[in-house]
């Protein structure tokens, strides 16, 4: 009697927590349905040329909607955000970990903390209001005037809302989330590879470059795509600085064109999307940032697993 | 004889030379690495401190009573204040973690006391981690096309709902690592008392690790109250307060990610005094959060010579 009692409210539990786990993945099933189900119209009026298609015409009676410009917007700025992000996210983790002592390297590692809890629209205002300015005095003039003849690169008159300053700020955004990943994976090495790597008299450099990095491989490049990831998927900062071209024109020709990304074209135009097929085709951009971001994050997860467990605090 | 010896004598200090310059290019490459990673953390610190110092320095002069408790007046003009933004975040937030909360919490329990290492939790555990790196945008689309489109507005459900996906996956994670730490003592000091699995992993195992699953909570709020894109396409934005009617449930509601993103969008002079007044609350908010975080962390890791603090 007793044991029958104690066995039925385990059972109910364990129901119950079972339960809570199928939730989560039905939330992912919805997530799949939801872009699919309201992405069905446009892909009826447009076929496959969605994918490929350059126009962007939401006037009712000539609809023409291309995915293109904004896939290839999203990859240039990511690819920006990379190229600047991940050397200085690898130097950031590296001092943490292996060159300052505890006493530095603790509170250096909270303050990194603090600016990956900062809420994006933060960033974003920040990145209008101040930063923009500062990129377009500092960075962008003196390079246009340089180089403005010359490359083409750099063959367009700044002004401040433009890929590059989407790329940076993006940069500036994925720094502590791939250092955090980072320091974390390079504190998981033994510290046996270290005392070997010291005891044949390297220097901390070359232990750093012959035997950590090497070690660690796997790991640091799954942390690297997880900032991927986060960067070709981050909205809000970027629609707020990267210009809102549309069509054609959001195909970035120089550095400082005006461009859009996928998010960023969903989150601007969402509000005024005034026909079925136009609110449909925004959708059909969040089902195309939906299969980018899977594929990359599930990269990632394959990557990072093999070394450590990371913890998953969303952006720490 | 004397000429081979004198030779090997020269070879040597040929040999020992360069060495010598090898390893001194070798300490120098050593100190300029050491400097490189030193820049990186400068470089890190330079966009922390200029938010900090311009959010503090516009948004002090924002803030007054008024700011944060009146709905918006008009923006050309100024007056009024974002009281209806921050009252929507704290709802949208709670409603959130209502439904956010207890699954991220049981479903952590399952995967750390129940699982074990079968396929299903395999499935589980690693879809949640790439649920964490799914965009908050198309996290949105859900609140859109379920519910949004079934009420036929704008409202605080599908916001919520938005939100509590975005949270899950946090809070599953941590509540699992949390739980994976507490000794095995504890649960089998349990179970010798012929205590149900059930109650012994509420009331012991759980509460030994309280401090633990509290932080991934305040991890997944303070990620949450940040978010500004699944809310574009579920809760809109209004200048207006949430009503607690039934009405109010189907009408669009207000958050401070919104207000602010509104706000920018605007080209007057008090729209850039209100959006970063607006910041400065929220940077508070999601700030004294992380910082009630660190109090927790400190006292995070089980300790096993301090015995078990039920």
């Amino acid at each position: 009697m007793f044991l029958g009692k104690k066995r039925k409210g385990d059972r109910i539990f364990r129901w119950v927590v079972i339960g809570a786990s199928g939730y989560t993945l039905l939330m992912l099933v919805l997530v799949a349905f939801s872009v699919i189900e309201g992405a069905i119209p446009v892909f009826s009026l447009e076929g496959l040329s969605f994918f490929i298609g350059t126009d962007w015409n939401p006037v009712e009676g000539r609809e023409s909607y291309g995915a293109l410009p904004y896939v290839i917007g999203t990859l240039v700025t990511a690819g920006i955000a990379m190229v600047i992000g991940v050397p200085i996210s690898l130097g950031i983790a590296v001092f943490i970990s292996e060159i300052a002592p505890p006493k530095v390297g603790t509170p250096v590692a909270y303050v990194i903390e603090v600016l990956a809890a900062i809420p994006s629209i933060i960033y974003g205002l920040w990145a209008l209001l101040v930063f923009r300015i500062w990129l377009l005095d500092l960075i962008e003039r003196p390079l246009y005037q340089a180089f403005g003849g010359t490359l083409p690169f750099f063959a367009k008159a700044p002004f401040g809302l433009d890929v590059f300053t989407a790329g940076i700020v993006l940069a500036v955004m994925i720094i502590p989330i791939i250092s955090s990943i980072s320091r974390e994976i390079l504190k998981a090495i033994p510290n046996s590879q270290r005392e070997a790597a010291y005891s044949l008299g390297a220097t901390r450099w070359e232990t750093v470059r012959k035997v950590l990095f090497p070690y660690a491989k796997a790991g640091l490049l799954g942390a690297t795509v997880i900032g991927l990831g986060r960067a070709v998927g981050e909205t809000i900062l970027v629609t707020m600085v990267i210009g809102n071209a549309l069509g054609i024109a959001a195909i970035p020709t120089t550095l400082f064109s005006q461009s859009n990304t996928i998010s960023s074209v969903i989150a601007s135009q969402f509000n005024e999307a005034v026909t079925p097929f136009h609110s449909s085709a925004l959708i059909a951009l969040g089902a195309v940032l939906f299969v980018l971001t899977m594929g990359i994050n599930i990269g990632a997860q394959l990557l990072v697993s093999r070394m450590v467990k990371v913890v998953p605090g969303g952006r720490e | 004889m004397g000429d081979i010896s004198s030779i090997q004598e020269k070879r040597r200090s040929v040999i020992q030379d360069a060495i010598v310059r090898q390893n001194k290019k070798r300490r120098l490459m050593d100190r300029v690495f050491t400097g490189v990673t030193i820049a990186c953390i400068a470089l890190a610190m330079i966009p922390l401190g200029s938010i900090l110092i311009e959010v503090v320095k516009n948004g002090a002069s924002a803030i007054s009573v008024e700011f944060l408790t009146r709905p918006q007046g008009s923006i050309v003009s100024g007056g009024g204040g974002i009281g209806p933004a921050i009252q929507g975040t704290l709802l949208v937030v709670g409603y959130a973690s209502l439904i956010g909360v207890p699954v991220g919490v049981l479903a952590g329990i399952y995967l750390s006391e129940y699982a074990g290492n079968n396929r299903f939790a395999y499935i589980v555990r690693f879809f949640n981690n790439v649920m964490t790196g799914m965009p908050s945008i198309v996290i949105g689309i859900v609140g859109y096309i379920l519910i949004v489109l079934a009420v036929g507005s704008f409202n605080i459900t599908a916001g919520a709902l938005a939100l509590s996906i975005i949270m899950i996956p946090i809070v599953v994670g941590v509540t699992e690592e949390t739980l994976k730490l507490v000794p095995h003592s504890i649960r089998e000091a349990g179970h010798s008392l012929g205590i149900p699995k059930w109650r012994v992993t509420l009331f012991i195992t759980l509460r030994s690790a309280k401090n633990g699953v509290l932080t991934g909570i305040v991890l997944a709020l303070s990620r949450i109250s940040g978010e500004t894109a699944p809310l574009i396409m579920t809760i809109l934005g209004t200048s207006l307060f949430f009503q607690f009617t039934f009405e109010g449930f189907t009408d669009p509601v207000d958050a401070l990610p919104l207000r602010i993103f509104r706000l920018a969008a605007l080209p007057y002079e008090h729209a850039e005094s209100f959006g970063w007044g607006a910041a400065l609350v929220l940077i508070l908010i999601v700030l004294s959060l992380s910082m009630a975080l660190r109090f927790l962390v400190l006292d995070r890791r089980y300790k096993a010579s301090g015995g078990a603090r039920l």
